[in-house]
């Protein structure tokens, strides 16, 4: 029988315990005193979401499969058990053997969304590990961070040994054998911190100091040690088809919020749209083969049982052998009563098709994501979506017999005016009226549509990383002029507008593009009692607000600047592949409201070539048919 | 096809809610590549029913689980077949054909057996041997046992004593009584010390807890029920081969009740030669 780490008392008085127990289908087990090396993989979220990510999916198998490594999990127990566990000194614990995670060599965090910062803190302080690297000594274990926000990752510096730049599949390994040899020469921890630094891809932030002008823009940003380099190269899976991918994925008790087989068709993507960091970040495109992901999709599913699988990938439509793929699952999957999911995808004959055979049209909704109300607009942040073919796709679902829409706009985007933000109500409308040239007969009802807006965060590696940021009391006012907007349209009944919090946002806008001199902030956030910040019920803005104003942090420095052109970013030091004169360039291309073809209607030499891989090397003219849009 | 399968719950386990060992069972079958019957429309899901759902924490050595087998490909090796894409602590423990024409698990479900024990470092009077024997006896000495019954919609008073069908201190009375040998529970005895077994009526309409007998007893001695103290186990289920439609036995029915376990209930007889076997853990 398994032993865990939790009385039956707690496990009886804490929602959901089998967040807490482990022992999911599939969980590797091993005997953590075999294993040379010990790691904890963390999401620094409640289980239900930290299980759903495909991410630590991947590296979770891949560790494990060396036999000299045991990987594990953690995350971050939810706000009754935390509270238990600091009134009776219970130690964090890894879910597969139950033992504490500080006796582990190395903590792994996944930095996914800029509001777990917090969540960060808490996992390192129920583990009994000191919150700053500074204070850690050799009975602690080394902690990473990697993931998208790792590619700023100044604001929690301070809590971090290592940073893991670019994709998990590269080098892990490299650094768990420099680990081995460190370990058997019984040197201090900063030496390992110095064989890690000349990893190709891995931050050190102690070895790099930050120097600042007077108006408190980043003036110099170097490495203090010979080790370290000048720049972090990001890493790049150059082969998606040769590469680690799980055959048995890890099934949870309890529902998650990915509760299915996940299918990562394609990393990255060619679309460009300037507010996009995932589409900056992940260049160049890299589709996997499609006998891969037929051959992984089969024992995926025999291995987990799972009823659903979805497909996931920036863009899904621009998938080439999509169709293929899709049909496939269907004539294969579909009979045994497996669901096929297929998010990110644009709406057109095919999916419409297709959708018709895996959902009941009657309960689902289509999506579409203008992002912007206006053609204006769509042009300024690049996304070839245009009026008219959203507007086709409305009609052709109508005609199918859909009546709910889903559509997601951003607020606050760079040059937007009054009619802009109208424009989303307007749009909103037409798409309403579409529905009603359906004739009577032919409709199911009334037409359903729930527009939402979230608020633009401008975030390093985009073109719009100079940019401003709308400041919350902006926001509102724009969300208010919307809602009026939206109540004055012909079919206002028939739409439902929704609003994303505009204070969350604008913390999110200040760690995304922030500094090493924030550390301070979260930290005190952090000990006046926040955490789960990305849960509205738990947010905490004041305590928040204190803690800028205790350290001396103008959160509108980070916030309402339009940045210099010439300005040294904390972001810097790493190099994406994608130039900053690439980035700048389609800024002043964002102002000109000018749009810039995708990567495979037209290469516009972005600089992700250097990696030989992907797009970049397709056969030219092969993707001329994806050039029109 | 009909089937029935019995099965264990234990461990860790015990913290897995019943909605979720349905999901559980669901994503198991699909693993072991056995092809349930479906219901119709657009999001079918496999036709399955369990007996009573076990609550969060206690542990069971005799789950039911009702399935329609959508051909008899599965049959044969069904339970090591199943097993082998399983965790350690929810086993099959059996596999049962039914006639087609028999109810389900849930419908005929009569009386369960339990056995209650007191976890380690937890102190509880039932744990004194002579305390306990004579707690029983003068619990059954009574007229009538009222307990405050609490539901999600209303509380009321009940009265018990009818529905106690058996409860004593002894392993080997309890087994004289239901005429089973249970061989050694899946509990830790030095986790979890025996100190009461106990069949008590169940099923749709009248369900008895064990936890409420504990309750009658502790009010009887003068104690603060401490529901954290006890681990319970149930141990065995029943149908009642003589039960009339609507009505539930007690103690003083008419005619006596006629228990027999559901493994045994309803099972299609050419089905013999895949006789209940207990397999060993892999």
């Amino acid at each position: 029988m398994r032993k865990l780490a939790l009385s039956d008392e707690i496990l009886l008085s804490v929602e959901k315990p089998a967040r807490y127990i482990g022992g999911e289908i599939n969980m590797v087990e091993k005997d953590p005193l075999k294993a040379e090396i010990r790691f904890c993989m963390c999401f620094p979220d409640v289980y239900e979401i930290g299980m759903s990510h495909l991410g630590i999916q991947i590296l979770y198998d891949m560790l494990n499969l060396r036999e000299d490594i045991y990987c594990e999990r953690v995350y971050s127990p939810w706000v009754d058990l935390d509270k238990i566990m600091r009134e009776q000194d219970i130690p964090l614990f890894a879910l597969e053997s139950q033992q504490p995670v500080r006796d582990f060599d190395f903590l792994g965090i996944t930095l996914q969304y800029e509001m777990c910062y917090t969540n960060i803190l808490q996992v390192l302080d129920l583990s009994g590990i000191p919150l700053r690297a500074a204070d850690r000594t050799e009975a602690d274990p080394f902690v990473i961070g990697g993931g998208p926000c790792a590619y700023n990752p100044e604001p929690i510096a301070d809590f971090f040994d290592i940073f893991y730049i670019g994709e998990g599949e590269t080098v892990y390994f490299d650094l768990m054998d420099a680990y081995k040899e460190w370990k058997n020469t019984g040197k201090d921890r900063t030496s390992f911190l110095k064989m890690a630094a000349q990893i190709p891809g891995m931050y050190v932030p102690q070895f790099y100091q930050a120097e600042y002008n007077e108006d408190g823009t980043l003036a110099a940003f170097y490495p203090t040690v010979e080790e370290a380099p000048d720049k972090v190269q990001k890493q790049v899976q150059r082969d998606m088809s040769d590469t680690f991918y799980p055959k048995k994925p890890l099934v949870p008790y309890i529902k998650v919020t990915q509760d299915r087989v996940v299918l990562e068709i394609q990393r990255g993507c060619i679309r460009g749209c300037r507010f996009c960091q995932a589409g900056m970040i992940y260049r160049p495109i890299r589709p996997r083969d499609l006998e891969f992901l037929k051959e992984r999709a089969r024992e995926m599913l025999r291995s987990t049982g799972h009823d659903e699988i979805t497909l996931s990938s920036l863009s899904s439509s621009d998938y080439r052998e999509l169709q293929e793929l899709v049909y496939w699952l269907i004539d294969e999957f579909q009979g045994k009563g497996v669901n096929i999911a297929l998010p990110s995808l644009r709406i057109d004959a095919f999916a419409l098709d297709v959708m018709s055979k895996v959902q009941d049209v009657r309960k689902s909704s289509l999506t579409f994501a203008p992002e912007a109300g206006s053609q204006r607009m769509r042009d300024v942040i690049n996304k070839g979506l245009t009026e008219e073919v959203i507007l086709k796709g409305a009609k052709d679902a109508f005609d199918g017999g859909w009546n709910r829409v889903k559509l997601y706009f951003m607020m606050g985007l760079p040059g937007e005016e009054w009619e802009d933000i109208e424009a989303i109500a307007v749009l909103s409308d037409k798409i309403a009226r579409e529905y009603y040239t359906v004739p009577k007969e032919k409709r199911n009802g009334r037409v359903n549509i729930v527009t939402s807006t979230s608020i633009f965060v401008p975030k390093p590696f985009t073109p719009f990383q100079w940019s401003p940021m709308v400041s919350k009391e902006e926001a509102e006012q724009k969300r208010y002029f919307l809602l009026d907007k939206v109540k004055s349209q012909l079919n206002a009944k028939s739409i439902k507008y929704n609003c994303h919090d505009a204070e969350v946002s604008e913390l999110e806008g200040v760690f995304a593009r922030g500094d090493r001199r924030l550390c301070d902030v979260i930290l005190q956030a952090y000990q006046n009692g926040c955490i789960y910040d990305a849960w509205t019920e738990h947010f905490q803005y004041g305590i928040w607000e204190q803690a800028f104003r205790d350290n001396g942090v103008d959160m509108d420095f980070y916030l309402k600047r339009e940045r210099g052109e010439d300005e040294l970013f904390p972001w810097d030091f790493i190099d994406i592949g994608v130039a900053k004169q690439f980035l700048l360039a389609e800024y002043h291309r964002a102002k000109e409201e000018k749009t810039t073809p995708n990567c495979r209607a037209g290469c516009a030499g972005c600089g992700a070539l250097k990696f030989q891989c992907g797009v970049c090397v397709e056969e030219r003219g092969a993707g001329l048919d994806e050039g029109e849009d | 096809m009909k089937a029935r399968i019995k099965f264990s719950k234990t461990g860790s386990m015990r913290f897995i809610g019943h909605l979720d060992v349905m999901r559980y069972f669901q994503k198991a079958f699909r693993r072991a590549d056995i092809a349930l019957s479906c219901s119709q429309g657009f999001s079918p899901h496999q036709l399955m029913s369990f007996a009573s759902p076990l609550g969060i924490g206690l542990s069971s050595d005799a789950e039911y689980l009702d399935i329609v087998l959508e051909d008899g490909e599965s049959v044969d090796g069904f339970v090591p077949r199943l097993n082998a894409v399983m965790n350690d602590e929810i086993r099959v423990k059996g596999f049962t054909l039914l006639e087609e024409s028999s109810k389900t698990s849930m419908a005929v479900l009569a009386a369960c057996d339990y056995l209650v024990t007191v976890k380690k470092g937890k102190d509880s009077f039932l744990l004194d041997i002579p305390g306990r024997r004579e707690a029983v006896k003068e619990l059954l000495a009574q007229d009538s046992i009222e307990i405050c019954k609490k539901t999600k919609r209303s509380e009321k008073i009940v009265d018990i004593r009818e529905n106690i069908y058996q409860i004593t201190d002894s392993l080997q009375e309890f087994e004289a009584f239901t005429g089973i040998s249970y061989g050694t529970a899946a509990l830790d005895p030095v986790e979890y010390s025996p100190v009461l077994y106990m069949q008590l009526t169940a099923g749709s309409v009248v369900n008895i807890k064990p936890e409420l007998v504990i309750e009658a007893l502790c009010r009887q001695a003068g104690e603060e029920y401490g529901w954290l103290s006890y681990q319970i186990h149930r141990m065995e289920m029943y149908a009642d081969m003589d039960a009339v439609k609507g009505e539930v036995h007690t103690m003083s029915s008419a005619t006596p009740c006629r228990l027999v376990p559901l493994s045994e209930y309803g099972r299609n007889e050419d089905f013999l030669r895949h006789k209940e076997t207990v397999p060993k853990k892999n």
